[in-house]
């Protein structure tokens, strides 16, 4: 098995422990999905992907950033901020219908959360700010500036304005943000992967001043995933708005970005940075929206979520430390045989007796 | 020297997954003898140790203690009936005291408590026990780490140590720190105690050692007195070849003069404070410079400037004839210098990323993120240069954290070499690895000298340094005292006057 695989094997196990214990619950309708009367598909697995999609749209970019050994604590704030911008821009014009509207509040609010994780950037590569710090500052700042924008009041977007369809909307019969978060994941596996950024944050998280003394431009690489994150979270804030059709300064993606952090660790990325792992955090998002449901499911009350949640974690974090593996599976293991790989004389003999 | 074996291992056998890392070694410890093991890296003697102080079982075969069959399941029993180890790295607790650390766990009490005065006085008791003489109140890391290694040796031979396992103990220290060392152990061995005693300083292992085992590839060579194994032969019998692969390269460099040559590099005045003075040097086009000096005479000081890893805050560099301005490592890099740092782990490889990928770093690097490497062609530069310097295991996809110290400076250096540069700067790229692939990296330097590429050579061996220099130039207190160009000066001899006649005019 490749060290790719084997880092993937866990999060996957524990999806489809949770899986099959909600069809246990609540029968096969829970996997399969249904097609509605206006033709979408629907059923309740389609639905936590959908509800999902902000978290992962954030925990992907938290991925990049962790990578470089940072983390960015403002994703939360960044998102009411992105959802902020878009609803009061939709609300002040005077035809909320109109296509032209809708764009140009989805663009700004795009640039300004770019502009807002490339600041967090370059607090933490030209500063030299402690990343926990530099961006714990906006996610206190965040909220401020979100209710600056929205007045302190909470814009609300016609349901008949398009901009809803982002949310509420689908495509040859699949939710919207379901593609959005398809083509999201698909461009930064392309970013990272068919590119040399990848590698090259991989380093500077593994050893910062290795990859300084290699050559590398760690901090235009620093500020560029920092950027990548903000515009991750202002794009997930979009959706989160759209299909809410309102935009709560104080409560948009609440906590969001402790979410994140998990669903980025249960997928088998390491805090202390280097390797990163994008299909690791989608499925790491899917477990931590699977768990909410499973909760529900199985007849628990709600107030379980926190505790639930916890325990996954738990055990994710048992299963990923290798001497706890190493104890678990010691009795499983054989004693490994003396294999030769080499035809030396002696050890032909070995095999001879 | 009784001829009573306190240790004796038969036909040990150690398995680890697919590889036998150890096939029917015999090991024999005597009550008073200093018995050095030797061997290349993955020669085995590690996991004879580990064997030997119960980290590891073994698959096959007998030790004896006294005589007695024994069998450790943990260091702590090897330590319980003992045998202590000081590793390479010294495992104590730096913001304790000297007599906490020596008497960590096994603390004279008064009752309940601590009872701090007699603690002093046996810990100074043992300090005199093997002729130091430290402040025993002072925190552990008021000293040096060569003064902390003799800590930890005096606890190791306070548990009642028979026998005593010394694993690299020399490698950081300086040679007046050696020394002390070296008096410490031939104190023991008066008193008895065995000492097996594990070093890539074939010097120290010839002073110091009586009888010597090597292993290659996991198997016993053989076993020999000190007094009856000359240096080549046993070189001969760590690497398997009859001759001294070291003796060969003599000098390939030397063939061609350089002295007409133009400057590919002069510094003038570059310095910087508290770190080097202001020096001048001229680096030629193929020729090998060697910076020779003692342990923080500002060797690698000197390297970083010229490296841009450092900023100099006076003088001028001129690469080519041009000013140098805005010098970096990225910058240094784009006009054809590359630098190999000292210390490998934590300025040279990403320990995480593969072999591959921390070969090709510096020329993606150089390429900036958006330009990916095709593919075909990293594998093919990738797999040409670890057949070019034998690097084993030959896995372009294995985890370079995983490699031998040899085989891991050879991937830094196929990471510089990848960009063809116009000087390479290597600061002590012998260090702490076998024999074998110094031997490599010595041919090597010579190799590309003679293609005409310059090289900074910095080492703590002046072996090495006069072997492959051009010229050198000696340091000494963090200022550059000499530049010795004549064949005649290329003596270890003529550069340890140097020093020393530094010293008196200053």
């Amino acid at each position: 098995m490749s060290p790719y695989a084997k880092r993937l094997m866990w999060p996957v196990v524990i999806l489809l422990a949770l899986v099959a214990v909600n069809i246990a619950a609540t029968g096969v309708d829970f996997i399969v999905p249904s097609v509605n009367d206006d033709g979408r598909l629907g059923g309740a697995f389609v639905n936590i992907l959908r509800r999902s999609v902000p978290l992962l749209l954030i925990a992907l970019g938290m991925t990049l950033v962790i990578a470089t050994k940072g983390i960015d604590l403002s994703v939360g704030a960044v998102y009411a901020i992105g959802a902020a911008i878009a609803c009061q821009t939709i609300m002040d014009s005077s035809d909320q219908g109109a296509a032209g509207t809708v764009l140009t509040a989805i663009a700004l609010a795009l640039v300004v959360t770019a502009v807002i994780g490339a600041w967090n950037g370059v607090m933490v590569a030209a500063f030299g700010i402690q990343p926990i710090v530099a961006t714990l500052i906006l996610m206190i700042a965040g909220r401020g500036i979100a209710q600056l924008i929205t007045g302190g009041q909470i814009p609300k977007v016609e349901d008949t304005s398009p901009f809803t369809e982002l949310g509420r909307g689908a495509f040859l019969t699949i939710p919207i943000p379901i593609w959005i978060a398809a083509l999201a994941l698909t461009a930064l596996a392309l970013l990272t992967r068919r590119t040399a950024l990848g590698m090259l944050l991989e380093s500077v998280g593994g050893n910062p001043e290795a990859s300084r003394l290699a050559g590398i431009r760690s901090k235009g690489i620093t500020v560029l995933v920092y950027l990548v994150c903000g515009l991750c979270a202002g794009l997930a804030g979009l959706i989160g708005a759209s299909n809410l059709g309102s935009a709560d300064a104080n409560n948009g993606g609440l906590w969001i970005e402790l979410d994140a952090i998990l669903a980025v660790v249960i997928g088998g990325t390491a805090l202390l940075g280097g390797r990163f792992f994008l299909l690791g955090t989608t499925i790491g998002v899917v477990i931590i929206g699977t768990l909410e449901d499973t909760i529900i499911n199985v007849g628990l009350s709600s107030q379980w979520q926190f505790t639930a949640k916890a325990i996954v974690v738990f055990v994710v974090a048992l299963l990923q430390s290798p001497g706890f593996r190493a104890w678990i599976l010691k009795p499983f293991k054989r004693t490994p045989q003396a294999r030769v790989e080499a035809p030396a004389p002696a050890k032909a003999e070995e095999a001879a007796k | 020297m009784s001829d009573a074996a306190l240790v004796r291992m038969t036909g040990i056998v150690k398995d680890f997954t697919g590889v036998r890392a150890l096939d029917g070694v015999d090991f024999t410890l005597r009550p008073g003898e200093i018995h050095a093991v030797m061997g290349e890296n993955g020669a085995g003697k590690s996991t004879l140790i580990k064997v030997l102080t119960g980290v590891h079982g073994h698959d096959a075969g007998e030790i004896l203690l006294d005589g007695e069959p024994v069998r450790f399941s943990s260091p702590k029993a090897a330590q319980a009936a003992g045998i202590s180890t000081v590793y390479q790295e010294v495992n104590l607790t730096d913001n304790l005291s000297v007599a906490e650390n020596l008497l960590a766990g096994r603390e004279p009490r008064l009752g309940p408590f601590i009872n701090f005065r007699a603690m002093r006085r046996r810990a100074k008791e043992l300090l005199d026990d093997i002729g130091i003489d430290l402040n025993v109140a002072a925190p552990l890391s008021s000293y040096s780490i060569a003064m902390q290694q003799l800590v930890a040796i005096a606890r190791a031979v306070d548990i009642e140590a028979k026998v005593l396992i010394l694993d690299e103990p020399t490698s950081s220290l300086d040679r007046d720190e050696v020394e002390v060392l070296l008096g410490v152990m031939r104190r023991l061995a008066a008193k008895g105690t065995a000492m097996v005693f594990i070093s890539h300083f074939l010097d120290q292992v010839y002073e110091i050692s009586d009888r010597m085992t090597v292993l290659r590839n996991g198997r016993l060579v053989g076993e020999w007195a000190t007094a009856d194994l000359g240096q080549n032969e046993l070189i001969g019998h760590m690497l398997g070849r009859e001759a001294a692969a070291l003796e060969q390269i003599e000098r390939a460099a030397s063939a061609h003069r350089v002295e007409d040559e133009e400057p590919l590099l002069q510094a003038e005045g570059l310095g910087r404070k508290g770190s080097i003075a202001p020096y001048d040097l001229t680096i030629r086009r193929g020729e090998v410079v060697g910076l020779a000096g003692l342990l923080g005479s500002g060797r690698t000081e000197t390297a970083r400037l010229i490296a841009g890893a450092d900023r100099a805050d006076s003088g001028t560099l001129r690469f080519e004839g041009r000013k140098v301005g805005g010098h970096n490592p990225r910058t240094a890099a784009a006009r054809g210098i590359a630098f190999c740092p000292e210390n490998r782990k934590t300025e040279g490889l990403v320990g995480d990323l593969t072999v591959a990928e921390n070969m090709i770093l510096a020329m993606q690097a150089s390429r900036g993120w958006a330009r990916s490497i095709p593919v075909a062609r990293r594998d093919k530069l990738v797999a040409s240069f670890i057949e070019k310097l034998g690097i084993r295991p030959a896995d372009p996809d294995m985890p370079v954290k995983n490699l031998s110290g040899g085989n891991q400076q050879k991937v830094l250096l196929a990471r510089w070499m990848l960009i063809e540069p116009k000087l390479l700067i290597l600061d002590e790229p012998t260090r702490g690895i076998d024999v074998g692939a110094k031997a490599d990296i010595q041919r090597l330097v010579a190799e590309l000298s003679a293609d005409g590429m310059s090289v900074l050579f910095v080492s703590a061996e002046l072996d090495e340094v006069t072997r492959l220099s051009d010229r050198i130039a000696v340091l000494r207190d963090r200022e550059l005292i000499s530049v010795l160009q004549d064949e005649a000066d290329m003596t270890s001899e003529r550069i340890v006057d140097t020093i020393v006649a530094g010293g008196r005019e200053s």
